[in-house]
């Protein structure tokens, strides 16, 4: 341990840590755009410049690790000054439609233009303009509102292990690309999008469902396989608007396609949604449509007519001609409940589930 | 998975997730974990970047294989052969753990005479995998201090499935790389909760927590608890069950959220058992195939809609929160089951999920310190005994719940049904990055159907030119039992004489083809192996 003073305050902190990770920790606030806690960082925003003392000029906090008995600065006229000036620039060449982005609400920068009272008119002047829009099915990707971070590309390339993605031309006209610019075609694992600070990479399903203020939060479990990673859905109403998760989560935020993007099915509108009785006996020349298959019944009478007919079997040709099978998608409490429902109810040890599958 | 269970006494991943960072070898066999498990192979690229070494043994060339030393991409079916002349070399070499062979486990002289035979030559015979590979494989594994190993259904879904097991077995206390922090043994449960549905035994040999059924003391437990007679003898697995409805054994079923008729191999014969069987009860979100079978289809709530807890792969019990309401009226399967039981004389009431979970805690000792206040914060990993205990991130560090762990030999044997004139190649199936299981789920999600929504089948660069197929062309795939059409991706992922279907697409289902043998012991129909002949599809 070290001790070092921030903001006049003495702290001992691990040696080797950044001077952002020093105040991070002890709640000290310096504001950044580019840096990410899981990724490698480079000083590439320049929003997290402090005073050090004996330096000349500022330091990028995110790059300058601790000395034994450093003094630092993080907020002074002129530090701030320069902030405001970096925000100005990244500013004036975004596109100033708030009231139409995804992110509005969640946005990092529309949060430090709004703490820096910043509004990016002072150098407007000619502005990036990319017409073409990817055609992949899942992640909108509007570079005229990326502001060069590199976040993407490096979970990309270092939580994903895909380099699907990377910095391309110089100066005002660099940008993000794709191999040879043609559409995103990779796992669509969406890290980057969750990595955005802006509006720049979104679900192409979010659009339009809800926004940050509308959204009600829910802590739960990706539906899919037996990782079980942590998710959040954000629910607009009674449909899922959208599905994140939590950088603090074990899984640390990172997610598949299939947790991040396969939440549509449970608002599809083929979902059952009333009990259903055949009509027609099963086997050879049974027909295609549903609603000559079945039709609609109460709950009432759907739950008389299993109980009924599963008594009558077990009566007439005893419990082991039944059996149940459940399944790996259900809950444990359900899964104990349906096991003890076959055993105690139904009288045989003949259920199983898919585990061998 | 009865064959881990056997050997160590727990069937679960003896690791958890997070461990995966500080391992410094990786060996994985039979999983496309970057494909099946991609938020695992995270974990796992996170450990190569902290200087871990990676072995991926598959037939295909699954993404995980970019990250990897050494790739040995064996025949499909020769895993145990494999995995035999790995431990011959680490034997041969002295890269053993005689510490921890002495101390904790039994029947190493025997077993050693058993692999003699699997000599980097002989095995380079077998698996197609040249000798230099597996010797550079087996040291990797064995001169690592934390080594890791994970398999999936790839390797059980063999005929030989607990053979391989066995042999995975071996080779984690050969070099006593089990039992401490990020050293173990790792099986990656396909589906979110195959953890917890096997916990919570919907298993037909056993009740809640592993107790067998049929053993006095577990029957009057369970009697007393419930307050009911119940019966002694093992059940019915799920593939039992079709042969018994087939047969006519079996008169009804009643199956909750489950798709047999696409999952389960040899799918005209799942049809036709379920259509002889006088009732059928299907409870799901959609209306699958299975469910078009069914005398009453009963509308259940999405994981999406309920309350509960879900097991995951690393032994975790995780609180699954309600987000939506269902659609019209349908509704969660705990109220299903408790309305029925009511019906059928025997009510089960509970006034919540937690109950449920408390129930089952007093039953099982491993999980009664679980509850859902304390998973209010974050999921706990069982065994957790009681409400101050941490719960369990690794298993066995205080040694092995059965003693000492014995050494199994395994012999090679070829698997079932092998190629001949009349179908020369060999299928694989499997699973794809985008779509899940059945397909129930995933189907339904525009963008995953508009991405990865057409049925295809890998097929090698070499096989393609000779049997003169471009890609993107239709083409009929043969087994013994059926036949389906597909579009023909050309890629280098399989091997020569290998083509690889996936299973999530119901008009192309790999199960028209695939075969029933089963594992004598465990049960799991060989869903990885037949033999198949493919042909160019006329235009017409
Ligand atoms: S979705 Fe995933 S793989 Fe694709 S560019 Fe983003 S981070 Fe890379
Ligand atoms: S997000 Fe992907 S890896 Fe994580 S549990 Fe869901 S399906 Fe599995």
């Amino acid at each position: 341990m070290v001790q070092i003073t921030i903001d006049g305050k003495k702290i001992d902190v691990p040696e080797g840590i950044t001077i952002l990770e020093a105040a991070r920790r002890n709640g000290i606030y310096i504001p950044t755009l580019c840096f990410h806690p899981r990724l490698t960082y480079f000083g590439g925003c320049r929003l997290c410049i402090v005073e050090v003392k004996g330096f000349l000029r500022p330091v990028t906090a995110c790059t300058t690790t601790v000395n034994k008995d450093m003094e630092v600065n993080t907020s002074t006229a002129e530090l701030e000054e320069l902030r405001k000036l970096i925000l100005e620039l990244i500013l004036s060449d975004h596109p100033h439609d708030c009231m139409l982005c995804e992110k509005a609400g969640a946005c990092t920068l529309q949060e430090l233009a709004y703490t820096y009272g910043v509004d990016g008119f002072q150098f407007a002047g000619e502005r990036r303009r990319y017409s073409k829009r990817d055609g992949n099915p899942f992640i909108e990707r509007d570079l005229e509102k990326c502001i060069l971070c590199g976040r993407c590309v490096k979970v990309c390339r270092e939580i994903q292990g895909v380099e699907a993605i990377d910095f391309g031309y110089r100066g005002f006209k660099a940008k993000i690309c794709t191999n040879f610019e043609e559409d995103l075609d990779c796992e669509f694992c969406g890290q980057c999008v969750q990595v955005c600070p802006t509006g720049a990479l979104t679900g192409k399903l979010w659009a339009r469902k809800g926004r940050q203020m509308s959204l009600r939060e829910v802590e739960t479990v990706c539906p899919y396989c037996g990782t079980g990673c942590n998710i959040t859905v954000h629910v607009n109403r009674n449909e899922i608007a959208k599905v994140t998760a939590r950088e603090d989560s074990w899984n640390e935020g990172w997610l598949c396609v299939k947790g991040r993007f396969g939440y549509r099915f449970a608002n599809s509108p083929e979902r059952l949604t009333v009990p259903l009785i055949r009509k027609v006996p099963r086997g050879e020349g049974a027909p295609e449509k549903v609603e000559d298959l079945f039709r609609e019944a109460t709950w009432e009478e759907a739950l008389d007519l299993v109980a009924s007919r599963l008594l009558e079997i077990k009566e007439a040709h005893g419990p082991d001609s039944i059996a149940g099978l459940s399944s790996a998608r259900c809950t444990n409490e359900e899964n104990y409940l349906f096991q003890k429902f076959i055993r105690a109810v139904v009288g045989t040890n003949n259920v199983d589930h898919c585990a061998r599958l | 998975m009865a064959g881990l269970a056997a050997i160590f006494g727990s069937g679960a991943m003896t690791n958890s997730i997070r461990e995966i960072e500080g391992m410094d070898a990786i060996f994985i066999i039979g999983s496309n974990t970057k494909e099946s498990h991609p938020v695992i192979a995270n974990r796992m690229i996170k450990a190569l970047h902290r200087g871990a070494r990676i072995v991926v043994a598959d037939p295909r060339s699954v993404p995980m294989t970019r990250f990897a030393e050494v790739h040995l991409k064996m025949r499909p079916g020769t895993d145990v052969a494999l995995l035999n002349g790995m431990a011959h070399v680490i034997v041969k070499e002295g890269l053993m753990n005689r510490e921890f062979i002495e101390a904790a486990t039994e029947g190493f002289e025997e077993w050693k005479r058993s692999i003699e035979e699997f000599t980097p030559e002989e095995v380079e015979r077998i698996t197609g995998v040249s000798r230099d590979d597996i010797i550079r494989a087996a040291r990797i594994y064995g001169e690592a201090r934390n080594a890791g190993i994970f398999y999936t259904m790839g390797i059980t879904q063999h005929t030989c499935g607990l053979d391989n097991v066995k042999a995975i077995a071996n080779l984690a206390i050969l070099t006593g790389n089990i039992g401490r922090e990020s050293t173990g043994v790792n099986p990656l449960r396909g589906q979110n909760n195959v953890q917890g549905a096997s916990d919570a035994a919907c298993l037909p040999n056993v009740f809640p927590g592993y107790q067998k059924v049929g053993l006095p003391e577990v029957q009057k437990k369970f009697e007393e608890a419930w307050g009911v007679k119940l019966p002694d003898s093992p059940g019915l697995t799920s593939t039992e069950m079709i042969i018994a409805a087939f047969e006519k054994r079996l008169k009804a079923m009643y199956i909750m959220g489950e798709n047999p008729v696409v999952t389960d191999p040899n799918a005209h014969h799942t049809v036709k058992a379920l259509e002889t069987l006088d009732f059928l009860v299907v409870q799901d979100i959609f209306l699958t195939d299975t469910a078009r079978l069914a005398d009453v289809v009963l509308p259940a709530a999405s994981a999406f809609e309920k309350e509960g807890t879900f097991t995951n792969t690393e032994r975790k019990v995780q609180r699954v929160r309600k987000a939506i309401d269902s659609p019209g009226q349908a509704r969660d399967d705990l109220s299903i089951i408790m309305e029925l039981s009511r019906r059928m004389g025997y009510p089960m009431e509970y006034s919540s999920p937690r109950d449920v979970l408390r129930e089952w805690g007093e039953l099982w000792p491993p999980i009664q310190g679980i509850t859902y206040e304390r998973l209010e914060e974050e999921g706990l990993q069982w065994p957790c005994p009681d409400e101050s205990h941490p719960g369990t991130p690794y298993l066995y560090k205080d040694g092995f719940p059965k003693g000492k762990v014995p050494f199994s030999p395994v012999s090679f044997n070829p698997p079932a049904e092998t190629t001949d004139e009349d179908y020369p190649l060999v299928l694989t199936t499997g699973r794809n990055l985008f779509q899940y299981h059945s397909g129930t789920m995933t189907r339904q999600v525009e963008p995953i159907e508009a991405h990865c929504g057409t049925p295809y089948v890998e097929i090698s660069p070499g096989d393609s030119r000779r049997l003169r197929i471009r890609d993107g062309a239709a083409i009929r795939i043969v087994s013994r039992r059926g036949a389906v059409t597909v579009s023909a991706r050309i890629t280098e992922r399989v091997a020569e004489g290998t083509v690889f279907l996936p299973m999530h697409y119901r008009e192309a289902a790999a199960n028209l083809l695939t075969n029933d043998a089963l594992d004598a012991s465990v049960k799991i129909p060989e869903l990885k192996v037949c033999a198949v002949r493919v042909e160019p599809v006329k235009r017409r």
